[in-house]
């Protein structure tokens, strides 16, 4: 098997596995309990937040941990626009999102908020003109994405950041779950942000949200204060640890990782472009981690199907009910619908070997070759 | 040669089979503007599939969407999932719970194909909703539109399709009525359409194994109790399992060893009983039937002298058609019909032309007894 679907989900390194199971071995108190194992528990929990917390360059009394990105953003998404309803309930957002933060949308639009979606443009960023002319008094949230999961497009989040300096009562809410480890991470006028471990070779299950401090939001699962005011339930110290254990080198080795990955992008780009029907559709300013690329005339599905049945994982974005739809940001940088149709995505790591590529390449010019036999 | 007119729009619905993906090539070799839609009528937890499983609907939808990318025309997916659990699964217990036999299909194409998934195209700009029914739509002389049977008589499927309404007709396109399943396939294989072989499905959508008893236990959660089986006498001659399982007229599965082959002749959902008999029981020369609609009359005034069919697959038979109060129609056919059911339909037919059809409420006494 080939495994060529980072962005979905990675491997969680050994070291991740093996702190979270020192750490559940070592310590069995409920971090809540006022008794020597509570208080060893509280302390290393202590710590490990205010670790993780140097890494990212925050104050640990602004992480929260929860279940996930997905549960980062309901949390962030729904806090905000329930604290802000004094304000407005207009909400700024972009067709890039990941389903947890459309999801939420939607929600909130049947609840009577509105919500407006960004263009983007045909270098996959989005319009920060429109955003300009969207903004209202009675705005209050924008909601991005750090980097597109489809193509690996870098948002501005740094200049959203700086317009929203002028709407004080705007919150900004940044999707960062595929940007962790791939390219920085900006929190200057940042209220909200996502990140989730099981992106950087850390845990399924486990995510961290960043609440600036002074930011109003209300909390999404009631219940106390064992976590955080914002998020109740038992505090997960293994999980937290592993987190740790994931996100330092994330940060500590990302230049070394990210020269790997872009010299085997750099690779495949030059290898994909020998064919005359491959069309690349990131941008060269992409993260180097994400490749979406159409093969003319064959539909994504079909050609991911292909390369599937060979042993190789590559993805195609195509929720069940989405099926049929054209990937927007693909349609956005190429105008072409058929060729939205046909794309699917290579996403890679540092863990990848030459070894791989060289028979993935191989493969692929099998599907290629079978797929476009006979077409125009 | 329309350089100036913009093209007419076609919403073709779009199932993942051979015939409605041929159905929409045909369209757009005609010349219009054609979209692709498959309607998303449930999910795997309505059916009882656990939700980690593939989707049941996932192959037909790639189907469909292979089909409307060869063809280049747009596709998308809509999920009308609430109005077909509501009107059609809920429509479909409650029609077996009260002892009939419901034909779903014909309720799907009423309430889905050509009223949501209408008025959805309508909304849009298409002007046409088009399927690969076997049937053809033509104007008649009295100013109405006819609805006829195929050209191929194996594959006519007039008789799901009674429901449709004037406005209904007038926005409807059915490409394939005057063509041959055998030429409908070499059409799709010709165009290397990924389902040009696929087999015609048989079963209802929802209720893919068959098994709709199960369905309906899982779904309602309820459990069709055990109760007897009676001979027209009223004495008790066995166990059946569960009113729901059995429809009129059937022999098997009933259990039963009596010395000579029984049938369901009725059933008595109140007391959970079902009633057996000799064969002869099941024939009835007269029925009542409901919820009519009058496609190539605008009502039943007077008497009609008509072929009616009771079930799908049967050649229309003689019979005399009476309108009744509040809309009802009393039908006495020539011949005594076997195992007319409640909740099947009832389509009249004069040659080819569906004159209307309703559903039966159940066999009635002859009136000449």
């Amino acid at each position: 098997m080939i495994y060529l679907d980072y962005s979905a989900n990675t491997p969680a390194d050994p070291a991740v596995l093996e702190r979270f199971v020192t750490t559940e071995q070592t310590f069995h108190g409920n971090p809540n309990s006022n008794h020597p194992a509570g208080l060893a528990a509280r302390e290393e929990l202590a710590r490990v937040t205010d670790r993780i917390a140097a890494l990212l360059g925050v104050a640990p009394a602004e992480l929260i941990y929860t279940s996930g990105a997905s549960e980062s953003n309901n949390t962030a998404i729904k806090g905000i626009a329930r604290a802000s309803r004094h304000v407005g309930k207009h909400i700024i957002s972009t067709p890039l999102e990941h389903a947890s933060v459309s999801g939420c949308l939607t929600a909130l639009q049947e609840q009577g908020y509105e919500i407006d979606l960004l263009d983007v443009k045909r270098d996959g960023t989005i319009d920060l003109e429109q955003l300009r002319e969207l903004l209202r008094r009675d705005t209050i949230l924008v909601a991005l994405t750090a980097v597109d999961s489809e193509l690996g497009t870098v948002q501005p989040v740094a200049q959203v950041a700086e317009i929203l300096a002028d709407w004080p009562d705007c919150r900004l809410h940044v999707d960062a779950t595929q940007a962790l480890g791939k390219t920085a991470l900006h929190f200057d006028g940042v209220d909200t942000m996502s990140l989730a471990l099981h992106k950087i070779y850390g845990l399924n299950g486990s995510g961290i949200l960043f609440k600036r401090r002074s930011t109003p939001m209300e909390p999404l699962i009631h219940g106390g204060v064992s976590n955080s005011i914002y998020r109740s339930g038992t505090p997960t110290l293994g999980l937290a640890a592993a987190a740790e254990a994931a996100i330092a080198p994330a940060l500590n080795q990302q230049p070394e990782r990210a020269a790997i990955v872009t010299r085997h992008n750099a690779r495949l780009r030059k290898a994909l472009a020998a064919y005359p029907k491959v069309r690349i559709n990131s941008p060269e300013s992409a993260v180097p981690h994400i490749l979406n690329l159409s093969v003319q005339g064959v539909r994504g599905e079909a050609f991911q199907q292909a390369l599937a049945s060979e042993g190789v994982c590559v993805s195609v974005k195509s929720a069940c009910s989405a099926a049929g739809m054209p990937s927007r940001a693909v349609l956005a940088v190429s105008g072409d619908r058929r060729n939205a149709l046909s794309s699917w995505r290579i996403s890679l790591s540092h863990l990848t070997t030459d070894e791989e590529l060289t028979e993935f390449l191989a493969i692929f010019d099998r599907c290629y070759h079978q797929l476009t036999e006979g077409k125009a | 040669m329309n350089t100036i007119a913009t093209k007419a729009k076609a919403l073709i619905a779009m199932s993942g089979g051979v015939d409605s993906s041929v159905a929409a090539c045909l369209m757009q070799r005609q010349g219009y503007d054609c979209m692709g839609a498959t309607m998303r009528l449930y999910r795997n937890e309505d059916i009882g599939l656990g939700q980690f499983h593939t989707c049941c609907s996932q192959k037909d939808i790639d189907d469909a969407a292979a089909v409307a990318f060869e063809l280049d025309i747009p596709y998308e997916v809509l999920d009308f999932t609430m109005d077909f659990r509501e009107a059609i699964i809920q429509k479909f217990v409650r029609t077996y719970e009260a002892g009939g036999t419901p034909n779903p299909c014909i309720d799907c194409n009423r309430v889905m194909k050509f009223d949501k998934l209408l008025n959805y195209a309508l909304e849009h700009g298409y002007e046409w909703v088009v399927t690969g029914h076997y049937a053809r739509i033509e104007p008649g002389e009295n100013g109405r539109w006819l609805l006829k049977k195929a050209l191929d008589p194996a594959k006519d499927q007039s008789y799901v399709l009674y429901n449709l309404t004037q406005h209904q007709l007038a926005h409807v396109l059915f490409p394939l009525g005057g063509m041959s399943k055998p030429d409908v396939r070499k059409l799709a294989e010709s165009m290397h359409f990924v389902n040009a072989r696929k087999h015609d499905s048989q079963d209802i959508c929802f209720v893919p194994d068959g098994d709709y008893v199960k369905f309906m236990e899982q779904y309602t959660g309820k459990h069709y109790p055990a109760g007897d089986f009676l001979d027209e006498t009223g004495r008790v001659v066995g166990r059946h399992r569960g009113a729901v399982r059995y429809t009129l007229g059937q022999r098997k599965g009933l259990g039963l060893a009596m010395g000579q082959p029984v049938y369901v002749c009725g059933k008595d959902m109140a007391r959970n009983t079902v009633t057996v008999g000799p064969e002869s029981a099941l024939y009835t020369r007269c029925l009542m039937a409901d919820e009519m609609n009058w496609i190539a009359i605008p009502a039943l005034t007077a008497p009609l002298r008509a072929r009616a069919k009771t079930r799908y697959r049967q050649v229309e038979q003689p019979c005399t058609v009476y309108p009744a109060p509040n809309g009802r129609v009393r039908v006495e056919f020539d011949e005594p019909q076997r195992a007319v059911t409640p909740g099947q339909s009832l389509v009249i037919y004069d040659g080819d032309v569906v004159v209307g059809g309703g559903i039966i409420l159940g066999a009635v006494p002859d009136s000449a007894t």
